[in-house]
């Protein structure tokens, strides 16, 4: 298939130009003197890590990143070569081939190895075997670890977030100090906060603008390729607060015009359809996995992938008067830290809120934090929502799991069926 | 008295009793008694022993359920296990059962505590969050809240306030079981045909079903016959068997190993019952500060454990050389990521030791062994041979 050259928003461009900053920051690492610390998205401590002076590495992210320029496949062979079982997470075996490759991040410099490997393991089991791997590739480096206790009855309690608080006064921040050399901060990490806040503020305000009908955003593959990812990295800063400023007034111009999302082939002309998406997207393939989405004129106007960084628009902020507790509160309630009684009641939410006309699940093979239990969401939220649900598999970054005849096919089917659908409800409403 | 082919018999047909009626039978002498089933790996019994109850181990369908709704609710790329599980809770297998425990080991059986909770079954469903953290301030204050918890959720089905008097004596009940199984295996470890690696499974499963009284009693008699000489010694190798302390391998496949010329002298099947290294401290003020404690400074170790500082490679290896083992094999079920992804990090550590290992994969109801069998038999000859 052949793939024409991406059109690009403003703040695409912008957020190209940070993440590129970001990256030399990293590859200058040593000659700064800044100090490098690997961590995970969901419940990423952003702002302490910022605080110190210290840079994120997200190794998910890398991995993906490998994934969209086509060099996972031969990064997850190396990693099974060494004895990985084709049946584990590619996200570590990504990470681990990337390290065996000599660490060469997405931008073509290589990644500085870590000073602190910080694993604040929130919603994936995984990620404790995955750190428990990597500081065995890095001997000697610091580890720090922050348990994140799961949602298991469907709420924060105030025990969970006193052992979060303990364990980030008595492991991480002495860890954070002695590998960065400096005091912990805390007028500083509450100042940053009132930047996540206005962040956050403004994240949820542009997600939410998919409730709008053309919904100006396409809140999943848009959603991880430009809305999110400054989340991440970023939050807590002056930059990130600027960059969703602008994402916002862009999206209210959309908004004014009528237009609907853009796409890497332009705006969507007629949004046919309205979706809510459970599961993380396929990387390896991303852009001919969204064509057939917007070739369909379908829209996904809320996801839960784009979640697992912070479900904020059920009201959580950042809280300058309490920074730890609310570090601990914010990784708590990360989407994949939920149970999956919340999860149905989130993913039903954003069907009736947003106005979906279907429910679909991409289930990947590598993520079981996801996947255990989809298909009795599935069954829930038909139940609860009555719109049709669909179900597609494929795979993080994996290529030998994305198989685009068969997805095309069954989403085309999928479609087919909504089409039927609102044909259907159409006569009824006449009638 | 029973003969011990008969005991062990009988523990055979308790380990794949899927409906647990020795254990509803049990419940149902008074009322006050209440079933709380738990998936692997590790549950303090001792907590639910002195509410009155009985704690009882839920390890899968194994090879002897067809499933047919369970595939239903699961992806192929998810282990086979939870199917079996959730096959059971959909049929009436785990009706009586008043509570369930899923204990923090991978997101796949996180996520069935809430589909146990969306199905509605039992009248309490919750994730076990061992803590990550083993500082007593930290991570021991948060595990003694999860416990108390559970405590709780007994009490307000059967009103048992537990005391420390009771837990004192279920503790010592607990500790006496440990002592018994560990003694079935110094004894395997030195005469290891005097007991199939097959009976042993059986012999510590059964445990998992009946009240720790029994199990014990059921110990105490097969170990005064293993004191004797019995059996053959065969040409074999002796090894440990790693990995398989979640989803359980058929009993086929332990047979296989064993016909291959391997006596299984050390595995990780039943870890649960194993967990806690030596005896908690029976005679306390505070039994449940022991219990905390025991955990934090004496569990053996698991893939289900965060172990920089402790690192599990180093540890199995320990095991080895102290049980004189000539190989390891790592047999871990299909797509078991907690299992799976130590792997790598633990072959390389044996190869620095230069213990021999092989590894293979299975599923609960894997039906053929020839491949497994052959694996086996070669890497048996092998070190008979060569090493």
């Amino acid at each position: 298939m052949k793939i024409e050259k991406a059109i690009k928003e403003k703040s695409m461009i912008l957020q190209k130009e940070m993440l590129a900053k970001q990256f030399k920051e990293l590859s200058l690492a040593r000659e700064s003197g800044k100090k490098v610390v690997y961590t995970f998205v969901p419940g990423n401590l952003t702002e302490l890590i910022l605080s110190f002076d210290m840079l994120p590495v997200y190794p998910e992210i890398n991995a993906l990143q490998s994934g969209m320029r086509k060099k996972s496949a031969a990064y997850i062979k190396d990693a099974e070569k060494i004895g990985h079982s084709e049946d584990v997470c590619t996200y570590v075996k990504c990470d681990i081939g990337m390290m065996l490759n000599g660490n060469i991040g997405p931008t073509g410099e290589k990644l500085p190895a870590p000073d602190l490997l910080l694993l604040s393991y929130t919603g994936c089991f995984t990620f404790l075997k995955w750190f428990e791997n990597l500081e065995r590739l890095y001997p000697g480096v610091e580890v720090a670890m922050l348990h994140t206790p799961y949602q298991e009855d469907g709420k924060i309690t105030a025990d969970q977030i006193d052992y979060m608080v303990k364990q980030l006064r008595e492991e991480v921040i002495p860890k954070m100090e002695k590998v960065s050399g400096k005091k912990f901060d805390y007028s500083r990490l509450s100042q940053m906060m009132i930047n996540s806040e206005k962040s956050e503020d403004l994240l949820v305000k542009i997600l939410e603008s998919a409730k709008h009908k053309p919904s100006p955003i396409d809140a999943y593959f848009a959603g991880v390729y430009y809305i999110g990812p400054m989340f991440t990295a970023f939050r807590g800063t002056e930059e990130a607060v600027n960059y969703y400023n602008e994402l916002y007034l862009e999206i209210q111009e959309r908004i004014k015009l009528g237009l609907g999302p853009v796409t890497p082939e332009g705006e969507i002309k007629e949004e046919k359809f309205r979706l809510v998406v459970e599961g993380p997207p396929n990387w390896t393939n991303f852009r001919e996995f969204w064509k057939i989405f917007y070739d369909a004129g379908a829209v996904i106007v809320a996801s839960s992938y784009t979640k697992v960084g912070g479900v904020f628009d059920l009201g959580f902020r950042h809280n300058f008067r309490e920074p730890l507790e609310s570090l601990a509160k914010y990784c708590m309630g990360c989407y994949t830290n939920m149970n999956l009684p919340q999860r149905v009641d989130l993913l039903s939410k954003y069907v009736k809120e947003y106005q979906a006309d279907g429910f679909l699940i991409n289930s990947i093979k590598s993520c079981n934090s996801f996947s255990a239990g989809q298909l009795l969401i599935m069954r829930e939220i038909e139940q609860k929502c009555g719109v049709p649900v669909g179900f597609i598999e494929s795979d993080l970054v994996d290529p030998r799991y994305f198989s685009y005849a068969n997805i095309k096919n069954r989403l085309e089917s999928y479609f087919q069926m909504l089409e039927q659908r609102k044909i259907i409800l159409g006569q009824e409403t006449e009638a | 008295m029973k003969t011990i082919p008969e005991i062990l018999n009988h523990c055979a047909e308790l380990s794949f009793d899927l409906n647990f009626s020795k254990a509803k039978l049990w419940k149902s002498e008074s009322p006050e008694r209440i079933l709380v089933g738990y998936l692997p790996i590790y549950l303090p019994r001792e907590i639910v022993h002195a509410a009155g109850g009985l704690a009882v181990g839920i390890m899968g369908a194994g090879d002897r359920k067809q499933i047919i709704k369970g595939d239903a609710y699961y992806q192929s790329y998810i282990c086979h296990l939870p199917r079996g599980v959730i096959e059971m809770a959909l049929d009436a297998s785990l009706d009586h059962f008043d509570g369930f425990l899923f204990p923090s080991i991978c997101d796949c059986v996180r996520n069935l505590s809430g589909m146990f909770k969306i199905i509605n079954r039992g009248k309490f469903a919750r994730y076990f969050d061992y803590p990550q953290n083993f500082s007593p301030q930290v991570g021991g204050v948060f595990y003694r809240q999860l416990i108390q918890t559970i405590l709780d959720d007994m009490e307000k089905i059967n009103g048992v306030k537990v005391t420390p008097e009771m837990l004192n004596n279920s503790i010592s009940l607990f500790n006496l079981n440990r002592r018994l199984i560990e003694k079935i295996y110094s004894i395997k470890q030195n005469y290891p045909w005097r007991l199939s690696a097959v009976d042993t499974y059986h012999l510590l499963r059964a445990g998992l079903s009946i009240p720790v009284e029994e199990h014990n009693d059921m110990l105490t008699a097969v170990l005064n016959f293993l004191k004797d000489d019995s059996g053959q010694p065969q040409d074999n190798i002796r090894v440990i068997v790693s990995g398989s302390f979640c989803e359980q391998p058929p009993i086929g496949l332990i047979k296989s190993i064993e016909m291959s010329g391997c006596y299984i002298i050390d595995d990780d099947f039943m870890l649960g019952s194993r967990w806690i290294m030596g005896d908690i401290n029976s005679e306390t003020d505070d039994p449940l500060n022991e219990i905390v404690h025991a955990f934090l400074e004496r569990s053996q170790f698991s893939s289900a454990i965060y172990d920089v500082g402790n690192p599990k490679g180093k540890r199995l290896v320990e095991i080895a050389k102290r049980k004189n083992a000539d190989g390891i094999i790592f047999c871990a079920a299909s797509f078991c990521d907690p299992a799976l992804l130590d792997r790598p990090e633990m072959q390389k550590v044996c190869d620095e030791a230069g213990i021999p290992h092989i590894n293979f994969q299975f599923h609960e109801n894997t039906g053929q062994f020839k491949v497994i069998k052959e694996q086996a038999g070669t890497f048996a000859d092998s070190i008979k041979l060569w090493a």
